[in-house]
Order: C-alpha cells, then structure tokens, then sequence
C-alpha cells in the first residue's frame, strides 16, 4: 500500500513551567493510501492536538508529519488544498442555511456546488430536504453531516475526522460510518477518533493513544489475538460487591465492569471455572452467571491503557 | 475574486441576520445627533425674560419689543417693581431679569451713557454668562442703532465678531465630532470583535483549513461595515441639514472624500484591534477604554485641543478622529478645499495603510 500519511516522532506540549502538559510525545504512524484509519484514546491523551499537527493548523515542537509527501509545516498551503478537515467542535457558521455554507466552502476552494455534487451526492441527499434551515437549527446529525459535505466538496485526498459522532444518535452514527466506507472505496485516506468501541472495529487499522504516546497500533483482529489474557464474563446479584471479589481472587489479572457483566481477565490454565463459581458461592453471592467470552476491542483498550499508565509511572 | 466575494456575501449575512446589532447600528447615530444637537446644546433658544420698566418711554419699550423680537428670547413678564422681580427667581420661573431705570429715556436723548441692570440666574454660572451676553449684545446693538450719530458716546460695547458660527452656534462644530464619534464606534468597535469571534466560535478552524488568503478574509470583513457606514454618514449629514441647519459651506465631495477616508481607516484600526485581540472582551475593551473615551475627550469634539496640556495633546495626535474632526471643520464650517486639509488627510491614510499592512502580516494562519 502507498503510503498517504506520515508522522514521525511529533510532540508537542502546551503551557509553562509547572503548568506544562505534554499533549503528544514522540508520536509515530504510517497510514496507507485509501486506508480507514482509527484513532481511539480517553479524553486529553492528545488526539485533537494530533489532527490539528496533520491538518497543518499547529507546528509540532519537535518532530515531522507529511500529507501525500507534502510537508505539513513548510508546505501547508499545498497541504490546505487536498484535505478535508472535520473539527472535533462545529465550525461552520451557524446563522448561514446548509446550502450558504456549502456554497461558500466549495466556492473558496474554488469550485462551485453543482461541479463537486458527485463528491457529497450520498451525504447531501440526506441534507437536502433542509437546504435553506440555518446551520445551528440541525439536529446534531445533521450537522455533522452538513461538515463533511463540506470537508468534502473539494473531492480532498486525505479526510480528517475528529471525533465525528460525538454526540450524535446511534443511527445517524451508523449512517455517518457506512459514508466512511464509501470514501475509503472511493481511495480516500480517511482518519478519525471516535469514544465507540463498535465503531473503531470499523477501521482497517487502530492505533490507540494515550498521554500522548502511541500505546498500540495494528488491525482490530490483530489486537484482539494479541491480547494476552483469556476472559470470564461474570455477573451476580450484587454487581457492586461483585467487583471487589473479583479483583480479590488471587488468579485476577484485572477485572474491569462491561454493562451487565464484569470481564475477569486470567492467564489460561491457571484457574477453573468451577474454581471461580465456588470461590463466589462461598462468599454468599447469588445469581451468580460466568461464561468463558472472547477478547472484545475495548477489554484490549482496557488493557493497553493499564499497561500505558505503568509505563507513565 | 470569486473567492473574495464569497468573502463578502458571507459577512453581509452575518451583519443583516443578527437583527439586535442592526438596529442599534442603525439607529445609534440618529439618537446621538439628536443628544448632542438638542441635549448638549450651548446654544440659546426662547430663554424667558422678565422686565421691570421703570421708564415707560418710547425708547424704552422699542428695547422691549427688540429683545422680544428675536429667537433667543422671549419677554414673559412685565412688571412693576423689582421686588417682583426677586419673587419669579425665587420661583426659578425665569434665568434673566431687565431693570430699566426711569431716566432710561432721559440719559439717552441726552447723550449720555445710559444705565439698564440685568440680573442673571447664575445657579448655572455657565448658562447664566451666556444668556448675559446674547442679551448684551442685543442691548448694545440697540441703543447704536436708535442714535447712530452719537454712537461713540451712547453706550459702550465691545464688538465681538464670531467667525464662521456668528451666532456661535455649537451644532457646527459638533457635528462633524458627532460623525467622528460614530463612525469610529460602528467601524472600529464592531470590525474588532470580527476576526477574534470567529477565533472564538471555532469557525476559524474550518476557514484556515481551507486555502483562503488572509487579505481575503480581512478586507471582505471591511466591506460590510464601510457600506453601513456610508449610509449612516448620509443619516447623519441630512439630519444635520435639516434639523439644525448646518451648512456645508465647502464641497460636499471634499467632505464626503473626507468622510469615506475616516471610515477606512477606522475599519482598519479595527482590524488590527482584533487581530492583536486574544478574545472578543478583550477586542472590546481595547475599542472602547483606549479609542472611545480618548475619542471622546481629546479629538476636540467636546474639549479644544489647544487647551489641553502638552501631553495630552500629544496623545490627541495619535487619534484618527482628531483629524477627521479638523477636516469636518475646515470644509463644513470654514467652506475651505483640499488645500487646507491634505495634511490631515495624508495622515488619515497613512494610518490605514499602516493598520492594515500589520494585520495582514500579524494574521495567523494556524491555531494558536
């Protein structure tokens, strides 16, 4: 795969003396052309800040990042010219109709709506029905929507996604991906964050940051395979007390809660379900459910982030 | 250009979709012209007075009806004694008194100096020396012209000529610091706010990404506010013609050149302001705190420059409505042409380039 992307040891830190924070540290990624590429981390590991570095709109402390070879410090008005960039807050102007804003983006990019209609046809026909409702009256769907049609109207090379669907109902979500796909058929270079874990599995690759440092970068199958534990999805009556317990059983490597159940990860062989069952049983625990599950993305993100934070330390 | 006028179209959204700040820009310079020309006003207008004539003479009663005459005052009271007289201030009825004494006629046929008393309301010792000397005035000039012959010796007057605004009306000269005054608040104060608000609302954001130039994106931010502008400076000059009759005695093409270099510059001013301006308080602070209450006081619109201490003076130097004000002056009042103005309008321009050319270089193309 030709290479599209390029970051390599980029950092950058924000503040002074004691109040510095270090938002990126040595970030390096290499993301194939035409590739969907996730980035998943929690809230203030650096992501925003890392698409801000790509998108050319701040400089890197130390380090280099490259668009389709293209310098992203020295070269960032030709960088300007081939991306699409989706700010992780609404930046479009609020008192102007869908259809201004379209209008307005596409003309400073010097095309018009009707030339670049084959580029947002499959997103704007979902805005359509609401061309002349003013940008800050849309539902939040819509108005993520309305921002990639207009991060894409000049039919850019490189799309990137902050946070997209943040905030946004599950079905538009669904929707919102399914456009993704299309553009990564199309050969679009596509990257973005998202908090959902049923979304990043959506990606060809995944690269999990976190304090600013890359803590794992491979396939969503790749990630799960290497997952180093086997897990125990286990519920009980008393789900709170339950937690505690878990964590206390000797042959508990972590145990993390995942809606219904807690995921009780172990190395394999060293301890029995029955040994478990009895462990609660004695405890007074009822109800009690265990079933042997898969590693899912997020036990590995879990896991990843445990692992990060010990390095940290 | 397609890519400017997109510029430009977007902005003129901005401006006529937020109804609240269209009306006030709309409406601020006919209330301020009203405020300064009716409230502020110095001038006398139907001053009510009393008088005691003691003489009761033909000469006497022709000073009456001479003072009644004009628009500066009104005779309300005739009476009988001063005492009279005394009780109606009390009662703060009138501001001014005149006690004709009875040999009045006498003196005055006889070619003697004559002798009135006038007793002023002097609360307001400003007013009172005003009204003092329209009345003076008025007296002098009659007895002059009832014995012209004998003018050195009835009556002493000095003979004060009011150049330009004889009647040292002050709507001439406020009236090109009220233009001043407005332009700079509706050119600076909201050109200011412009670029900072779209730093602020994150919109920047999506506008860099995309490759506009940044004297795109400045000058378009002018263009709405200049075409306002203009039509307030029309509000402004008509009502000025029609509701205090102030002339333009010069070209009113010179002042309107005048005029459209003022708001340039101020535009530009504003610019810079807010691409110095880290937020939108703070952009209207700087315009307000360092360009309206400065403007105010020490372009010469209220106080006269030459009376100000050297420093202060100094400072005036550095506001653009001072020069605006000299030249409003200059071609409304004094009917001068350009030959008189250059230097204030070279200076105007020189400002603007200067503004602009630092907010073209001080824009920032990334995200701070």
């Amino acid at each position: 795969m030709e290479t599209s992307v390029v970051a390599s040891l980029v950092s950058k830190s924000f503040g002074h003396g004691n109040h510095r924070v270090q938002a990126l540290d040595g970030v390096s990624l290499r993301i194939g052309r035409g590739e969907l590429f996730g980035i998943i981390g929690p809230d203030g590991s650096g992501k925003t800040t890392l698409f801000r570095i790509l998108a050319s709109l701040m400089l890197p402390d130390k380090g280099r990042a490259y668009i389709e070879d293209f310098d992203t410090v020295s070269q960032y008005r030709d960088i300007r010219k081939i991306i699409g960039y989706m700010p992780g807050r609404f930046s479009l102007y609020q008192d102007l109709s869908v259809e201004e804003n379209l209008k307005f983006f596409a003309t400073l990019f010097g095309s018009d709506i009707e030339k670049s209609y084959p580029n947002i046809r499959p997103i704007y026909r979902y805005l359509e029905p609401f061309k002349t409702r003013k940008a800050g009256k849309l539902s939040g769907g819509m108005k993520q929507k309305l921002a990639l049609c207009c991060a894409l109207i000049h039919n850019p090379k490189v799309l990137l996604l902050d946070e997209p669907t943040t905030g946004v109902d599950p079905v538009s979500r669904l929707e919102f991906w399914e456009m993704l796909d299309l553009l990564k058929a199309q050969g679009i270079t596509v990257i973005a964050s998202t908090p959902y874990m049923n979304e990043a599995m959506r990606c060809q690759r995944l690269c999990f940051l976190q304090n600013g440092k890359v803590v794992g970068c491979d396939t969503p199958e790749n990630i799960r395979k290497a997952f180093p534990f086997k897990v125990f999805s286990v519920k009980s009556a008393d789900k709170f007390r339950l937690l505690g317990d878990l964590r206390n059983f000797p042959a508990c490597h972590a145990c993390y809660p995942f809606g219904a159940y807690h995921h009780f990860y172990y190395k394999e062989g060293t301890i029995r379900m029955e040994e478990l069952e009895s462990y609660l049983a004695s405890l007074q625990h009822e109800e009690i459910k265990i079933k042997e599950s898969e590693p899912t993305i997020e036990d590995c993100f879990m896991e990843l982030m445990s692992q990060g934070g010990e390095h940290g330390n | 250009m397609k890519q400017f006028f997109a510029f430009v179209e977007k902005e003129f959204y901005h401006i006529f979709r937020d109804k609240a700040t269209m009306l006030i820009i709309l409406l601020m310079p006919v209330v301020q012209v009203l405020i300064f020309g009716f409230a502020i006003t110095t001038d006398i207008q139907n001053t009510e007075v009393a008088v005691v004539d003691l003489s009761n003479t033909p000469d006497s009663r022709g000073l009456i009806d001479k003072i009644d005459a004009g628009t500066y005052f009104h005779v309300t009271e005739r009476l009988a004694s001063s005492a009279q007289l005394e009780k109606l201030f009390k009662k703060g009825d009138i501001k001014i008194g005149l006690i004709i004494p009875p040999d009045f006629s006498d003196d005055m046929a006889a070619g003697q100096k004559t002798k009135v008393q006038l007793v002023t309301d002097a609360s307001n010792p400003n007013e009172a020396s005003i009204v003092n000397g329209y009345l003076q005035n008025i007296i002098g000039a009659y007895s002059l012209n009832r014995y012209p012959g004998d003018a050195p010796v009835v009556g002493t007057t000095v003979e004060t000529r009011m150049l330009y605004s004889p009647q040292l009306k002050s709507a001439y000269t406020f009236v090109p610091g009220v233009i001043g005054l407005v332009l700079m608040l509706i050119c600076t104060l909201m050109t200011s706010v412009s670029i900072v608000r779209e730093r602020e609302l994150g919109t920047m954001e999506a506008l860099l990404v995309a490759p506009s130039k940044p004297i795109y994106i400045i000058f378009a931010k002018t263009v709405p506010y200049f075409a306002v502008s203009i039509f307030n400076l029309l509000v402004i000059i008509l009502l000025s013609i029609f509701a205090f009759d102030v002339p333009i005695r010069g070209s009113f093409l010179m002042f309107f050149l005048a005029s459209i270099t003022y708001i340039f510059t101020s535009l530009c001013l504003g610019i810079f302001i807010s691409t110095v301006s880290k937020t939108q308080q703070i952009a209207m602070i700087i315009s307000l705190m360092g360009l309206m209450l400065p403007t105010v006081l020490l372009s010469g619109l209220m106080f006269p420059i030459e009376s100000m201490p050297a420093v202060l003076q100094g400072l005036s130097y550095l506001l653009p409505a001072r020069w605006f004000i000299e030249m409003g002056r200059i071609i409304m009042i004094k009917g001068l042409g350009f030959g008189y103005i250059w230097m204030q309008w070279t200076i105007l321009m020189g400002m603007a380039i200067l503004f602009l050319g630092l907010s073209v270089r001080g824009f920032k193309v990334r995200l701070t």
